[in-house]
């Protein structure tokens, strides 16, 4: 499955264009805590997290993550979306929770 | 390689070892060692822009056997390693934890990420941090290079 595929399959917003998207996408990882992801996340996961700022760009790009999914409607500033784009972060956007993001997700690639 | 960071520049954190993932994946290095370097390099940049009182380096070396990354400050220093080194104590501001760091994970996370990590701090003097990474002979390009 690509990113594009679950951007479609949930109904997300792409907020970076079209680099990256079909990147392949092998699993999630949730939460607001950056050092949990980098200790935990592996390349290909989709990041769901409230955080917003310059350093989550920097984060999915060390950890090599397939894209940072904002739940809650968060919106990054624009130089956040410079930097995602300069760097090929995919960033994603959605209104949902990010609990329910999560379920969602996880039964897409469990199916 | 040397890559300066300044203390407290939050915005930019990141963005240095962003870029040692990427040198060192140019320079030829498996992409599973490049990233692990990058998150000990990411650990370290961010203690020294919310800890360090006057920022300090990332200095990254690839040797033959291991990617080096070492760590510097001028200080405050860590009073104590080991509580420092305990999952969970961390004595992060504010302003960092609401952008979700100060977990108290970093440390651990550059010695979970390093096949060899060693630490040394003085109060009043600084802080120097040196995690080795072993490089993987069978996936490296660079290595494959030196072999032919």
């Amino acid at each position: 499955m690509t990113v594009s595929d679950v951007v479609d399959r949930l109904g997300l917003t792409v907020l970076t264009g079209s680099v990256g998207v079909e990147g392949a996408v092998s699993g999630g990882i949730v939460g607001d805590l950056l050092s949990y992801v980098l200790g935990t996340g592996a390349p290909d996961q989709i990041w769901i997290t409230v955080q917003h700022h310059a350093n989550v760009v920097a984060v999915a790009k060390v950890v090599g993550l397939a894209a940072v999914l904002l739940a809650d409607g968060r919106t990054p500033d624009e130089a956040v979306l410079a930097r995602a784009k300069s760097d090929g972060v995919v960033l994603l956007q959605s209104d949902e929770t990010a609990f329910e993001l999560s379920g969602r997700l996880h039964r897409l690639l469990t199916e | 390689m040397i890559y300066e960071v300044r203390a407290g520049d939050i915005e930019h954190g990141g963005s240095a070892s962003a870029r040692i993932k990427a040198d060192l994946i140019q320079a030829g290095i498996c992409p599973s060692v490049a990233r692990r370097a990058g998150i000990v390099s990411f650990e370290g940049e961010m203690n020294l822009i919310v800890y360090s009182s006057d920022g300090g380096t990332i200095a990254v070396e690839v040797g033959p056997r291991a990617v080096v990354i070492r760590v510097e400050d001028c200080g405050p220093g860590i009073e104590d390693i080991d509580l420092a080194m305990t999952p969970g104590y961390s004595t992060a501001p504010d302003w960092a934890t609401d952008l979700g760091f100060g977990a108290g994970m970093g440390l651990v996370n550059m010695q979970k990420n390093s096949d060899r990590f060693e630490i040394e701090s003085h109060v009043g003097l600084g802080t120097r941090i040196a995690c080795w990474i072993q490089r993987r002979k069978d996936t490296d390009r660079s290595s494959q290079k030196e072999s032919e």
